[in-house]
């Protein structure tokens, strides 16, 4: 059993992102060990990247403090392999193309195995294109995480679970990262399609805010992933240490006991 | 995907997973129409009745006198209704998604031209339109701004990245996966995901076609250029495409330099750029090395764009057709050039077009003839031409 499945192993995941270099990589090594710390059992970390397209305004923002401290995908790689040993839960990549193609698909792809990274995420890459770095990443046993959406059609999930692996990012509505006005209220009907078409722990994204909601979403899938919420939660703490530890340790904290309470 | 998504290795789609059913939709929906003769008929009475068609292919004598060397034609895409060829694609989109049902309108626009062409075509076939903008772009083009608002379409002011055209693409974008049941995303160039870059492609196609034909009856051969200038590329993939297969013809995009390639202050992305994704396809794009767009430069709003269409990085990658580029200095040079002598206002944009014929036709022997795609008029750039 590899990381990440072990991670879904006997209970609710919680998964947490943050972009890094946000607003510092000195603040993201210090924020993943600290997650960790607090009970997170994945760390998905974003690249930056100038064009975000798939995030809403918070993810956005959160990428542009990080370009501006000077951040690339190189500092980043180097800062997670500088980490090895020192976090349980696995690390998950997730960025954007033009950065992995900037970088060299194979490069990174030997790059991202020897830092450490467990899984890469790449909201750009629908599954039908995904096949050649899919496949350089999990010969250097690293996953390469799928995503399937509210609107995929029966054919399609069932083509993208047979090739997925870790989990299945579960994109909770149509929309972009953060939009949590909106919701799904067929949240539970949706699910129960992804699962008939798939033994791999499902983790439901996008939109999950707050402690209530990730109950709900805990409810029906095996692990919640929250990001747009956490980087707001963490934003006005700026590099402060301490603040950064009391702030990450209560919203953690009652995020934890929401997706607990789910069962 | 029923038909191929690349032009030799460029093209793809690279979206998110959300947009995967729709581009499907899409797909199947256009290449229905390749052999419906209603929506063909219906799409040729509206260029013909509604924007002009067919444009008029203008021998230009003073241009061609002043030169001493190749004759030009000029191919007058500015007459068309709203002035530029953008109408052409919006009017072939918007009908296709009165067709599928679709009762909103997303797009995008830089220098407004296109935003204005689809307000147009939203207004006619009775559609709720919603038109994306960089905040610096709503500024410079406050006119084409007031267009749109005439035409009942709401135009957007995008606050994000650097609020130039890449922006407002990047939330057209967000609102279509939000909004992706319901809505069609009209995208203004032959650019964006597959099947975009060859529906547009196939749209505008009918400029070159006409261009042939009309070449063929006033001059009895082919020419033995063709120009257009390059931005995302919709105007030269339009009058190119018709000339592809004859080999004899050169092909020759003009892309914006903006201050110089060597400044880093450009548009110039076949010669500036390399292979990356942007928006949805894997082609020629501005970044740096740790694959971060660059914002591009060009006083033309229309090819103020870090990125070109697959297509033309095929043509490019091919050798089949040329790319070169030309400054904002040069561009202005044409612009006053082409009104002074040939009575017509050109847009800057198609400026660049001719002043590449400007710099190299004069060296031409007196036989050889030049095409060139006027693809839009200068109205809409007064203020900027003023300013200088």
């Amino acid at each position: 059993m590899n990381g990440i499945a072990q991670a879904f192993d006997g209970k609710k995941a919680l998964i947490t992102y943050i972009t890094a270099g946000d607003p510092d990589l000195d603040t993201t090594a210090f924020l993943l060990k600290l997650l960790d710390e607090s009970g997170v059992d994945i760390l998905e970390v974003g690249i930056p990247f100038s064009d975000p397209l798939a995030d809403g305004p918070v993810i956005q923002q959160a990428g542009q403090r990080a370009l501006k401290s000077g951040t690339t995908l190189k500092k980043l790689l180097a800062m997670l392999a500088s980490l090895k040993g020192e976090v349980k839960a696995p690390l998950v990549l997730m960025g954007y193309m033009n950065s992995l193609i900037a970088y060299g698909l194979e490069t990174f792809a030997k790059d991202a195995a020897d830092a450490g990274v467990a899984g890469v995420i790449v909201p750009d890459l629908p599954f039908h294109q995904s096949e050649e770095l899919a496949g350089l990443l999990r010969s250097r046993g690293v996953d390469f995480i799928l995503m399937v959406t509210p609107n995929s059609t029966p054919e399609r999930l069932k083509a993208i679970a047979e090739k997925a692996s870790g989990f299945l990012y579960c994109v909770s509505l149509l929309g972009v990262t953060g939009a949590d006005e909106k919701g799904n209220a067929h949240l539970e009907e949706y699910m129960q399609r992804v699962r008939a078409s798939t033994k791999l722990p499902l983790a439901l994204g996008f939109g999950v805010s707050t402690p209530h909601r990730a109950k709900a979403a805990a409810q029906v899938a095996d692990g919640v992933i929250v990001g747009s919420a956490l980087i707001s939660a963490l934003e006005p703490c700026g590099t402060d240490r301490k603040q950064l530890v009391a702030k990450a340790t209560e919203f953690i904290g009652s995020l934890r006991a929401g997706v607990d309470s789910a069962g | 995907m029923k038909t191929s998504m690349y032009f030799g290795i460029f093209g793809g789609q690279y979206v998110p997973e959300t947009l995967v059913p729709a581009l499907d939709e899409l797909e199947t929906a256009y290449l229905g129409t390749l052999d419906d003769a209603s929506f063909n008929g219906e799409l040729l009475a509206l260029l013909h009745n509604y924007s002009g068609r067919p444009t008029p292919l203008w021998f230009a004598p003073r241009i061609t006198e002043s030169l001493g060397g190749a004759k030009v034609y000029l191919k007058r895409e500015d007459l068309n209704h709203t002035g530029a060829h953008k109408i052409n694609n919006a009017l072939g989109q918007v009908l296709l998604a009165s067709k599928m049902g679709k009762k909103r309108i997303i797009a995008e626009t830089g220098a407004g031209q296109h935003g204005v062409a689809v307000a147009t075509a939203a207004a006619l076939f009775g559609l709720e339109c919603v038109v994306y903008m960089g905040e610096e772009d709503v500024h410079r083009q406050a006119p084409n701004v007031a267009r749109m608002n005439l035409l009942g379409t709401k135009v957007v002011s995008v606050l994000s990245g650097t609020r130039t055209l890449k922006d407002a693409v990047n939330e057209a974008i967000r609102d279509w996966v939000t909004n992706v049941e319901d809505s069609f995303y009209v995208i203004g160039s032959v650019m964006g995901p597959h099947p975009y870059p060859l529906m547009v492609r196939n749209f505008q196609k009918v400029i070159g076609e006409e261009a042939r034909a009309q070449m063929l009856e006033c001059e009895g051969r082919l020419p033995d250029q063709v120009i257009a200038c390059v931005g995302g590329g919709s105007n030269a993939m339009g009058i190119f495409h018709a000339f592809v297969g004859d080999r004899d013809v050169e092909l020759i995009g003009v892309e914006a330099a903006g201050r110089g390639v060597d400044t880093g202050l450009h548009a110039a992305t076949i010669s500036g750029g390399k292979p990356g994704v942007l928006h949805g396809s894997y082609s020629y794009v501005l970044f740096d090395e740790d694959g971060q767009i660059q914002p591009a430069h060009s006083i033309s709003a229309g090819l103020d764009y870090p990125g070109v269409g697959p297509e033309h990085s095929h043509l490019a990658a091919t050798g089949r057709a040329t790319y070169v580029s030309v400054t904002d200095d040069e561009a202005v040079e044409a612009f006053h050039r082409t009104c002074r002598l040939e009575g017509i206002i050109p847009a800057l944009e198609s400026s660049h077009a001719l002043a590449h014929v400007y710099r190299t036709a004069a060296a031409l022997p007196k036989e050889t003839i030049v095409l060139v795609n006027l693809s839009g008029r200068g109205d809409k750039d007064m203020d900027t031409i003023l300013s200088l």
